[in-house]
């Protein structure tokens, strides 16, 4: 028998909220490296615009969920799963960060020359927007097992970052005159490299919410 | 690397390894019908226990036990022990009156006797024997301020204890518990008729003598239970109404990481 629904319609509108918060920060990301791709600095500003939006709503979901604990009391896993959608939204808010990093770098870097095509960094960003978007997926659907999988997964954008800094200071070796350029690259390849690890931690949170355990689940190298 | 944070960090407090009650495949009927059945429990001494459950589920009943309440049940029938530092207490050779001097109660509905506030609390050493008036003041004194009571009623302890609140009417007869110096409180639903903030002095009043006494507390109360217990045991009943042990542990490891499905329905309210 169901008798918290006023409870229950709420913990959903908080779900559907926190989706909407984290397709918000994906599309910030791919809009990111894009501009980075395409030298587009209008984009690049919109990133930025929009981080604001992404911020707002992590207010609002923060509210929400400060709302019910004040107001219903939640216990067991109920608490541990606002507690963990709290923790979750602070990592996506930061996720977010990470794409308005990129786009102002974006603009830092303005019309100069492209340094060499980009392979490995949308790579990353394929990795770290499909580990992000999945995780999500495992807090809605409960899953600490396959949260625990995203989180390894962490190893392939680490050894991305590994090969995309090889190279890069190889350019610088060869040329001091890209050091600039390839130093901006490597923030790039770094603030993806962060958004990944922060994956990693809203996994850890799902499988907190589910399990009751709180545990590092995987230890980046970065 | 695997960092796990051990329940154990989260229940802070230091409550007592030593067992102050043990029950041990407790059965009890009501003639016929099954109402506790093979519960076996350890209480631990200097700690707040509560039990929780839903209605009918047996915790007022279970809670009479461990001071032999139930004996004023006609048709009563217990199997299994309930022991108090080692022994039976439904042995032949217990003392029932002494019994309840060591195991005192606390009712749901502040019950003061229609006399003084000193008479009241004066009460159960002068039946047990003390006569000096000085012995007496000094208990009922020292009672009253282990209640929290004293300084609020001091000047007028002559008066009629029925002329107090609610709120300071249970906690005198949290007193007059206190002052045949009990090893066990067991107290039903103590703050079921009291206002939030005389509900919130009772509780930190628990918290205060679980320094030196053994706590065992049923509410009906979900947060009052977490507030307030080191331990906690989820009762529920059975199919046939027998009410059941589901789960005892830390009171943190109940609220936050329930083992057991049903505790968990229960305390998130899916059924209840």
């Amino acid at each position: 028998m169901e008798i918290r629904t006023t409870y229950h319609r709420k913990m959903k509108e908080i779900q559907n909220d926190l989706l909407m918060m984290g397709s918000m920060v994906e599309k910030a990301i791919y809009q990111s490296v894009n501009a980075l791709k395409e030298r587009d600095i209008d984009l690049a500003n919109r990133v930025i615009a929009d981080d604001k939006k992404v911020d707002m709503k992590r207010f609002e979901i923060e509210d929400k969920c400060i709302q019910l604990i004040a107001t219903q009391q939640p216990m067991a896993s109920d608490l541990r799963t606002i507690i963990s959608v709290i923790n979750i939204i602070s990592e996506v808010e930061r996720i977010g960060d990470h794409a308005e990093g990129i786009a102002k770098i974006v603009i830092m870097i303005g019309d100069e020359p492209p340094l060499k095509p980009l392979i490995d960094i949308p790579r990353m960003t394929e990795k770290t927007v499909d580990m992000l978007h999945r995780s999500l997926d495992t807090f809605v659907n409960r899953d600490s097992e396959t949260a625990i999988k995203i989180a390894a997964e962490d190893d392939e954008v680490d050894n991305l970052y590994d090969q995309i800094f090889r190279e890069l200071i190889s350019f610088m070796v060869e040329d001091p005159r890209t050091i600039t350029r390839a130093t901006r690259l490597i923030w790039v390849a770094h603030n993806l490299e962060r958004s990944a690890d922060r994956v990693t931690n809203i996994c850890e949170r799902v499988v907190y919410m589910v399990t009751g355990k709180m545990e590092e689940i995987n230890v980046s190298k970065y | 690397m695997k960092v796990d944070i051990d329940n154990e960090i989260l229940v802070k407090r230091d409550i007592g390894q030593t067992t102050r009650m043990a029950v041990r495949d407790l059965n009890l009927y009501y003639g016929d019908f099954q109402a506790l059945r093979e519960i076996s429990l350890d209480i631990p001494e200097r700690s707040i226990t509560a039990i929780i459950g839903p209605s009918g589920c047996g915790k007022s009943t279970f809670l009479r036990v461990f001071n032999r309440m139930n004996d004023l049940i006609t048709g009563v029938r217990i199997e299994g022990s309930i022991e108090l530092d080692g022994i039976n207490i439904y042995d032949r050779n217990i003392d029932v009156v002494e019994l309840r001097k060591r195991v005192g109660m606390v009712f749901q509905k502040p019950n003061p006797f229609p006399m003084s506030i000193f008479e009241n609390v004066a009460y159960g050493p002068r039946r047990h024997g003390i006569k000096n008036r000085i012995e007496l003041e000094n208990i009922v004194e020292r009672s009253l301020k282990q209640a929290a009571l004293w300084e609020e009623v001091e000047s007028k302890i002559d008066q009629s204890a029925l002329a107090l609140s609610g709120g300071q009417q249970q906690r005198l007869c949290i007193a007059r518990v206190l002052a045949v110096e009990p090893e066990v409180i067991l107290m039903d639903e103590p703050c079921s008729a009291l206002d939030p903030v005389a509900t919130l002095r009772i509780e930190e009043l628990m918290r205060n003598l679980s320094e030196n006494y053994t706590i065992v507390i049923v509410t009906h109360n979900m947060q009052q239970a977490a507030r307030a217990s080191d331990m906690a045991a989820f009762l529920m009943m059975e199919d046939d109404r027998a009410g059941i042990l589901v789960e005892y542990g830390p009171t943190a490891e109940i609220f936050t990481n329930p083992k057991d499905k049903r505790t968990e329905d229960y305390i998130t309210g899916r059924f209840g």
